[in-house]
């Protein structure tokens, strides 16, 4: 008995040691490990953007170069695509942060009629495969282009003709996609937001509109700027949609797509790299900024 | 009198009265935009898909069924692809994602949000150049293959990764990722450490403990992650097309290109409307049959 006793203790010991030690040290090597495959991608385009490749494909690696780097936007239509982008991106943002936060106020502050609809309303852009919202959008933008014969007559509700693909049509589509995740983010600032706060500022004989922007704004307008990042981010990275309504206008993911047919230029790897960067370092400076103001206080 | 009650009006009543309209007034722009550019193009999509026509003569609602039988008859490869592709890379991320989400969650301890960062990072370089690298890490004389062939040489010389499913699979799994992850974290950080605790004190073992308490109180995560992988997988094209070759076409660039190359509209929204209700019908059984319903709300 007394042999028995240790040994079935001793085994369920080595059992449990030996599952303690598996979740111990497999789950953070399986977690650096997958984090890696998320990186790898990355860092193969930084380092083939110094990539001294021959012919026109920078696919294969063969020697470190600066090339690329001292002249980065050195590619037919590669300028135009970016200034393209970035015009869409901040006025795409801005108007769809302030209509986003509209919303967003007005679902969280208001009791009315209708909130289930419309709540599906926002939500359904963003479960829609965008391939489906950029395919209808273009339906919706052909029958205003085309002159003969499109459906029964003033269905678009705009006079034929009135809106070629292009700049605009980019413009309305990102706007549009982008309104939902603005309403998502500011709504979720104003969950835990005090509404004690506002009433003290009436009692104290302010009116709506000076509580609103001396009160309410300032306290949600860290929701506003991080839904205006996102949407930014969204809209200069967008293919898909942007690839329906763009017609022969370029944005920079667009002439990517049009160049890499021909060839791939290390050009495409500097400016993902400096985009890269350039967010990085930006997300890197708010949160130790943010930090250092939590510890302050 | 009613001059005289208007005369009455303290300054800055209109601004009240503009407030008491409320809601309306906040919503109004957003939504009409959601309703102009997200509702009506599906309608008008709907409509092209009961159509016929080209786009020459124009097209006319006939009520005609055809585009919605060749939507269903002729592209079963592509459905079939789409449907096998999409299962494939959503497992997999999910057996990817759960260990990573789990181990941030519960062990990250001080590097959470570093963990985090990381995680996200791929989101900081465009999704289409993330692409182009997995086609430059793949290639035959990629850094991966040229490894595995000339230095080690375990694989034979003609063997090949890109432009296979494979390819495409791994390409769809890395993208969307980052999806499968974060609602699965948000859902795990949330888990009282106590119950789990509590778990162990009832004599359940650590498998015990993750089947019976720990995944159920995750499921919301389960359902958010699958879905949110899902849905972009099965309407991407953009992988299909630079990792994969003419057999691994995707029923997304059957709609990319009907749309934007053969200008075949009818058969195209045919095809995006079948998609659309499939991931909606999709989505309803597997939250029924995950039971979350009453946890999505």
């Amino acid at each position: 008995m007394t042999a028995v006793a240790p040994t079935v203790a001793r085994s369920g010991n080595v059992a449990g040691r030996v599952s303690r030690s598996v979740s111990h040290y497999a789950l953070p090597v399986f977690t650096v490990i997958a984090i890696a495959y998320l990186l790898i991608p990355i860092v193969v385009m930084i380092i083939f953007s110094f990539n001294d490749y021959q012919g026109k494909f920078n696919f294969i690696w063969s020697g470190f170069t600066l090339k690329a780097w001292e002249d980065p936007l050195a590619w037919p239509g590669l300028p135009d695509a970016l200034r393209i982008s970035l015009t869409v991106a901040a006025l795409s943002t801005v108007v769809a942060t302030i209509l986003g936060t509209m919303i967003g106020l007005a679902i969280t502050r208001y009791r009315f009629r209708g909130r289930g609809v419309i709540n599906g309303l926002i939500f359904l852009p963003m479960a829609s495969p965008e391939i489906v919202l950029g395919a209808s959008l273009l339906t919706l933008f052909i029958n205003i282009g085309l002159k003969n014969g499109v459906l029964p007559p003033g269905l678009t509700l705009l006079p034929k003709g009135s809106l070629a693909l292009g700049f605009t049509t980019i413009l309305i589509a990102h706007i549009m996609f982008n309104i939902s995740y603005v309403v998502v983010t500011v709504k979720a600032r104003l969950a835990g937001f005090d509404r004690r706060l506002e009433e003290a500022a009436m009692d104290l004989g302010a009116n709506e509109w000076t509580t609103f922007w001396r009160v309410t704004f300032p306290l949600i307008f860290p929701g506003v700027m991080a839904a205006a990042l996102l949407a930014f981010s969204l809209s200069i990275d967008d293919f898909v949609i942007t690839n329906f309504v763009s017609g022969t206008t370029n944005t920079f993911p667009i002439w990517v797509y049009g160049v890499i047919r021909n060839a791939l230029p290390a050009q495409i790897n500097v400016i993902g790299s400096v985009v890269f960067l350039a967010a990085v370092g930006f997300v890197a400076a708010t949160t130790l900024r943010s930090g250092r103001a939590i510890r302050t206080h | 009198m009613t001059t005289a009650s208007v005369a009455a009006t303290p300054p800055g009543a209109w601004r009240r009265r503009l407030f008491a309209l409320g809601p309306y007034l906040l919503l109004a722009p957003g939504l009409l935009w959601l309703v102009y550019f997200f509702i009506w193009p599906a309608v008008q999509m709907f409509l092209m898909s009961i159509s016929s026509g080209t786009l020459d003569t124009g097209f006319r609602v006939t009520g005609t069924l055809k585009p919605y039988t060749d939507a269903l008859t002729k592209f079963s490869t592509q459905w079939g692809n789409s449907l096998l592709y999409g299962a494939i890379s959503t497992s997999l991320d999910f057996l990817i994602g759960f260990p990573v989400a789990y181990t941030i969650a519960f062990r990250g301890g001080r590097y959470k949000n570093l963990l985090l960062f990381l995680v996200i990072a791929p989101f900081f370089t465009s999704f289409l150049i993330r692409t182009i690298s997995w086609q430059i890490l793949l290639g035959d004389e990629g850094p991966v293959l040229a490894f595995l062939k000339h230095t080690i040489g375990v694989i034979p010389v003609d063997f090949s990764i890109l432009y296979s499913p494979v390819a495409v699979i791994a390409g769809l799994t890395y993208n969307f990722l980052p999806f499968m992850i974060l609602p699965l974290y948000v859902a795990l950080e949330k888990i009282d450490i106590r119950t789990l605790e509590a778990a162990g004190d009832l004599y359940a073992n650590a498998w015990q403990t993750f089947r019976r308490v720990t995944f159920p109180l995750a499921l919301p995560g389960v359902f958010a992650g699958t879905i949110l992988t899902f849905i972009p997988t099965m309407g991407d094209y953009v992988n299909a097309e630079l990792l994969g070759s003419p057999k691994t076409r995707m029923i997304g660039n059957v709609i990319q290109g009907r749309f934007l190359q053969s200008t075949d509209y009818p058969t195209a929204s045919a095809l995006s409307f079948v998609l659309m209700a499939g991931i909606l019908i999709a989505v309803l059984i597997y939250a029924r049959a995950l039971g979350t319903e009453q946890l999505t709300g």
